[in-house]
């Protein structure tokens, strides 16, 4: 109410403008500005920093970049929150293996090149997947993505003749070697992260990504509006499932075996949950923003403590203390406060200034807020 | 233009609504008030598709909506603005509105009608970029008007408007319901507010029991004696009221 008691300076309608719209809105030219700069310190990475051991865990956040950008355009926008991507991640782990050993491709060129296949083979999954989950709604939903993951893990387990079982399936890795051989999947999961990114724009923009949106809000009332709601959930989510098979068919090839209980893990939708959240879930730079952060650490943590699971626990305590402190994630509750901010500094240079206008004031606004002008305004 | 004849329609086997016959003409801005418990809110439930009746004839301009699903009675040109906060509370005020026209593929249309809704509406505009949940009850109102009208429908209907609303709010949302029946909408109103909602209806539509018990022109229906007699207590009694409210009041007519 701090505006409410401010001396009742004039205002100029270009003024009013301003105190009544979003006092931080980057331009469309400093947006794209910080995403190509970003996408040039990304892509010129792993050529400053060569050694091996550094550009490894750059793969690797890469393929999480992949995967949280996909995971976001299902579950970010649509409210959905999936721990069960795994299952496109596993599935396209396994085409990429199975594809490999049956069609007998050794060069790691080919090899890269049935990388798409597990994107489709993850996005054909989620179909029979997504009619299932999307029957419920909320914690059933998440309960209902987990065990459907497991089921795949245990079919993964069971079934040897086709997925090796426990012994897992060996993938020849790309006759590659040192620095050379990071650098391939860092560019391609990179690139691929970058098509999932506009993908997700292109979503948010679209009137299928604000059905999405008013999924997430109120599904109900977004049915009532005459939105079809389950053919909105069931897009978004091979579209999202497309992105995380990718990501498993590089990783097959990266590391070079499948296990059903590193392929089917709880563990990797935590992460892509936590990566969202932290950054941001349902905003298109949140998630780049948590897979940039805390990929990284989480390599750092497996590789230090990785002999244990206890690194997990430092992880989920970070998790808390960010939901926390920024309940919405990075992104947004920054961005609030910097607008908080901005607004504010803008309000005391209007305190100062004392400028003479069109007769409305800051006080007036406020106070004929519920609209007492607006009614009378309309008949003209 | 919507016709309910004898129907009979409630929840889980008992019906709210028992025999309702009533007529919502093309152009007319219709309000039906009645005590709680009346069936005003069973009422509005058919209209818009989310119930339907056990019994009896529903049509919207000589097509039986009865078993309409909620989009195919969108797609007829009947759209409702349902009881309390219906926004999306999330959503930037102009996305709430552009949902509104979420069946209308035609996006140069769905600009168009975006600003003649923000000319009539201005709030709309003032406040395009803004959560909607940030607003107060009254423009949230005004919002939820602005995107009903997005698909240019030939019937709106509004479900307690102004519950909730402080007096000066809610007569602001009295005169644009005025407001967009004075543009040539056909407008059912449901309110609690009896004298406010009748003083500006062409027709006035008393329920009580699931039933229309007295019908008429806003004014007359206000002005009828049995009207005080329902809202203090007691019932409109069948039979001796209908001569007296006939002889006291004019054209208002008593349905038995």
């Amino acid at each position: 109410m701090a505006v409410a008691e401010a001396a009742p300076e004039l205002l100029s309608p270009a003024e009013i403008d301003r105190a009544f719209r979003d006092p931080f809105s980057p331009s469309k030219r400093t947006k794209a500005t910080s995403w190509i700069v970003l996408l040039a310190v990304l892509t010129a990475f792993p050529l400053v920093f060569t050694n091996p051991a550094v550009t490894s865990i750059g793969v690797f956040t890469m393929f999480f970049l992949l995967a949280v950008v996909g995971w976001n355009i299902f579950s970010g926008y649509s409210g959905y929150i999936s721990i069960g991507h795994a299952v496109y991640y596993g599935f396209g782990q396994y085409t990429v293996a199975l594809l490999i050993m049956h069609l007998g491709i050794t060069s790691g060129v080919s090899e890269l090149a049935i990388v798409p296949l597990a994107g489709l083979a993850g996005a054909a999954v989620a179909v029979p997947v997504g009619l299932l989950v999307l029957r419920v709604r909320r914690h059933t939903f998440i309960v209902l993505t987990i065990a459907v993951m497991f089921i795949f893990q245990l079919l993964a387990f069971n079934f040897p003749s086709i997925t090796g079982g426990s012994t897992g399936l060996n993938v020849t890795p790309p006759p590659w070697s040192g620095n050379d051989y990071n650098l391939p999947f860092y560019y391609i999961a990179l690139g691929t992260a970058a098509i999932g990114l506009l993908t997700s724009w292109a979503v948010r923009r679209s009137k299928f990504g604000l059905g999405l949106l008013a999924i997430r809000d109120d599904e109900d009332r977004a049915k009532g509006l005459g939105i079809k709601v389950t053919r909105a959930k069931l897009i978004a989510l091979v579209l999202s499932a497309f992105f995380v098979g990718i990501a498993g068919g590089l990783y097959a090839i990266f590391i070079g075996q499948v296990f059903p209980q590193f392929a089917f893990t709880p563990f990797y939708d935590l992460y892509l949950a936590v990566f969202a959240f932290v950054g941001g879930l349902g905003t298109l730079s949140g998630p780049v923003f948590g897979a940039l952060l805390l990929g990284p650490l989480q390599q750092y943590f497996e590789l230090q403590f990785g002999a244990t699971t206890l690194y997990l626990i430092i992880y989920g305590v970070l998790f808390v203390v960010i939901l926390l402190a920024l309940p919405r994630g990075i992104v947004p509750s920054l961005a609030d406060r910097y607008r908080t901010f901005l607004a504010s500094r803008w309000r005391r240079a209007e305190e100062r200034r004392g400028v003479e206008g069109s007769g409305v004031t800051a006080g007036s606004m406020i106070a004929s807020a519920p609209g007492a002008a607006p009614a009378e305004r309309g008949g003209s | 233009m919507l016709v309910f004849e004898g129907v009979f329609a409630g929840y889980g086997g008992s019906d709210v609504l028992r025999g309702v016959d009533l007529v919502v003409e093309k152009g007319s801005l219709t309000c039906v008030v009645g005590p709680n418990g009346a069936g005003k809110s069973t009422l509005m439930k058919l209209v818009s598709g989310l119930l339907h009746p056990r019994v009896g004839k529903l049509e919207f301009q000589g097509n039986s909506i009865a078993r309409a699903a909620p989009r195919q009675i969108l797609k007829q040109g009947i759209v409702q603005v349902m009881q309390a906060r219906n926004l999306f509370p999330e959503l930037t005020v102009r996305e709430n509105v552009e949902l509104g026209a979420f069946l209308i593929s035609d996006d140069a249309l769905v600009k168009r009608r975006y600003a003649e809704v923000c000319e009539m509406f201005p709030i709309v505009g003032e406040r395009a970029k803004d959560r909607a949940g940030a607003l107060s009850g009254g423009q949230q109102r005004m919002v939820e008007f602005a995107r009903a009208l997005m698909l240019d429908p030939l019937l709106v209907s509004l479900d307690e408007p102004s519950m909730g609303l402080e007096p000066r709010a809610a007569k602001i949302i009295y005169d644009s319901i005025v407001k967009m029946h004075e543009n040539g909408r056909t407008v059912l109103l449901v309110e609690q507010n009896v004298r406010a909602g009748l003083e500006r209806a062409t027709r006035g539509i008393v329920m009580e029991a699931g039933r229309v018990r007295l019908e008429g022109t806003g004014a007359e229906v206000l002005a009828n004696p049995q009207m005080r007699a329902l809202y203090l207590g007691g019932t409109i009694e069948e039979g001796a009221v209908s001569s007296s409210a006939a002889a006291r009041s004019g054209s208002a007519t008593y349905q038995n």
